[in-house]
């Protein structure tokens, strides 16, 4: 096999499914629509705690962002065979993932970026380390996007997938720091949300945009940690779903 | 050199055995059909022959390459046009095409001038800027199966190409396949359609529950039947019933309305037994013919399946 196959047959996949994909109803609704109208009823209710809430609405809109998009490059495709397509190709079950994971984590890029610009913008946010918060965006799309994979291979239909991610979505809203502190939640609770990679984000994301920076090189590296071990997952998973 | 080699071959899906160990060879250039009911296997053989699915038993070599050992070089070495037409709808024919072409690496100076060479056999110039989701079923699956052959595979897999289309849509897709078999490409094609598989094979398998029960030249397949004859016999007069015609000595009897069909050996006996039956049954005779069974008699005996029964079933399916 060679590295050259597989790179331009992953940015082949991730370009068509930019163009093909982007304007789909799930990722219009549950990628931009809901953790906007998310952000507004909160910030609605409490003008104030805005500038805290942030950087939990932006790895909010990352998360939902990213699995929408991976529900329709995986599950639709699978679904109408074209992912078949795909698998016919002379190149590794791997790259086609990660062409499918690049694709949301791109997706998820755009709409958290929209994010940051509106929290800058309207709620008085601010990024104090540029550098750091992208690397830290990068990575939170990367995980929640091979999150999304992960989910999008074990079902058929592509509202399974969206209902099956709610299941992961909902809670990790109230668990992962977004809305509460971690510090003033049950300890058991915390051990709980410190298995959740959108923790880590927002925890991260939320030193970039103080002037503190505690923790943030070891949240990268559990993000990174994330990351590699969520991409192993989809494929395993993939490869054993196919193999039944 | 053999295009593809399969030795005791099988699929067990679950507790279904969709294919039993089957083997065969195909040619370098050869035009190799697979004929079969709903349910057959033939989609479940060319999914372990196209590397999409692992097979339980035996072995296949596709381009000289094991297909469980080395499914990375069967896959450059062949084309697929699958059952269903999975491009993406919200391409244009263009741009799926482009997107083929670099799944399987073509290089991206070269790309253009292939994917016009295929626009301009497939007659699909006009077509180029369109969605794929925009176009009939026959524009189609004859994108789908221009982009199989943008990598100049020697090898084409087809399932069920002309499934699904219009008389004359289905005549154009099979003058394409011929034009490709002439330019030396081996086919291997499933269909339903037995004249089609008449048409364009030089050789035909016939898979029934994942058996192939005979595997022959077209011309030969027919020969098998030839020594019974079918006598066709209109007439007037109250419809007779197979009860009535009890009497008659035959391999087979159909009734359609005032027509009937008898396969029989001896034609002489049949007939005479017909016209004491239509006499008291106050039946007139308006035509009689002897028919040269064709290849669908010769299906229908070896499977023992009645092609209505096939066509009840796929349409069921749909
Ligand atoms: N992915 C699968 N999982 C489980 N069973 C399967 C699968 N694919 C096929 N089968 C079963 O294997 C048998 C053979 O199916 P196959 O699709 O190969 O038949 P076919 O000859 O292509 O039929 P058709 O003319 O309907 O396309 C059937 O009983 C089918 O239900
Ligand atoms: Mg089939």
């Amino acid at each position: 096999m060679s590295l050259r196959e597989e790179l331009g047959g992953i940015t082949a996949i991730i370009e068509k499914d930019l163009k093909a994909y982007y304007f789909k109803p799930p990722n219009i609704s549950w990628g931009i629509l809901f953790p906007i109208v998310l952000a507004l009823s909160f910030s609605l209710r409490n003008p104030e705690g805005l500038t805290d809430l942030a950087p939990g609405l932006i790895s909010m809109a990352t998360l939902f962002g990213t699995t929408s998009m991976e529900a329709i490059v995986i599950t639709f495709e699978k679904r109408v065979g074209a992912l078949e397509r795909l698998q016919l190709a002379p190149i590794s079950l791997t790259s086609i993932l990660v062409g499918k994971i690049l694709g949301g984590t791109i997706f998820g890029l755009v709409i958290s970026i929209v994010m940051t610009l509106l929290a800058t913008l309207f709620l008085g946010a601010e990024v104090t380390s540029l550098s750091m918060f992208i690397v830290v965006l990068i990575l939170t799309a990367v995980a929640h996007s091979a999150l999304g994979a992960v989910v999008a291979v074990s079902v058929k239909e592509v509202f399974e997938a969206q209902t099956l991610s709610n299941y992961f979505r909902f809670p990790m809203i109230f668990l992962c720091g977004i809305f509460l502190p971690l510090a003033k939640m049950p300890t058991l609770l915390q051990y709980l949300a410190r298995l959740l990679p959108l923790t880590y984000s927002v925890e991260a994301l939320r030193a970039c945009m103080t002037a503190t920076s505690d923790n943030i090189l070891a949240d990268t590296v559990i993000l990174t940690g994330f990351c590699v071990l969520l991409v192993y997952l989809s494929v395993a998973l993939f490869r054993r779903n196919q193999e039944s | 050199m053999n295009a593809i080699e399969v030795t005791e071959l099988s699929k067990q899906w679950g507790q279904t055995k969709a294919v039993n160990g089957i083997s065969f060879n195909i040619e370098e250039g050869e035009v190799f059909g697979f004929l079969g009911p709903n349910g057959a296997g033939k989609t479940t053989t060319i999914k372990m022959l196209v590397g999409l699915a692992k097979p339980t038993g035996g072995t296949a070599k596709v381009a000289g390459y094991d297909v469980v050992e080395k499914p990375r070089m069967v896959k450059k070495h062949i084309g697929v046009v699958p059952e269903q037409s999975n491009l993406y709808d919200e391409l244009t024919v263009y741009e799926n095409l482009r997107f083929v072409s670099k799944l399987y690496h073509i290089p991206s100076t070269k790309i253009d001038q292939r994917i016009n060479e295929l626009l301009e056999t497939f007659k699909l110039k006009e077509y180029t800027a369109r969605r794929f989701r925009k176009l009939s079923k026959g524009l189609k699956r004859r994108t789908v199966l221009a982009a199989a052959l943008l990598h100049e595979p020697e090898i084409v897999f087809m399932d069920e190409p002309t499934s699904g289309l219009d008389v004359l849509s289905a005549r154009r897709l099979r003058d394409l396949i011929s034009g490709l078999a002439d330019s030396g490409v081996t086919i291997f094609l499933t269909t339903h359609y037995i004249e089609e598989a008449g048409q364009l094979c030089d050789r035909i398998a016939l898979l029934v529950r994942g058996d192939i029960v005979e595997l022959d030249t077209p011309e030969a397949l027919r020969s098998h039947v030839q020594d019974t004859p079918i006598i066709e016999i209109s007439y007037n007069g109250e419809e007779l019933t197979p009860d009535d015609l009890q009497t008659i000595k035959a391999t087979d009897i159909k009734v359609n309305r005032n027509k009937l069909s008898i396969r029989t050996e001896n034609i002489d006996r049949a007939l005479s037994e017909f016209i004491k039956i239509a006499e008291e049954k106050g039946a007139k005779i308006q035509d009689v013919q002897t028919v040269k069974p064709g290849l669908e008699d010769a299906f229908i005996q070896l499977t023992g399946l009645s092609l209505d029964h096939m066509e009840r079933e796929k349409e069921g399916k749909r």
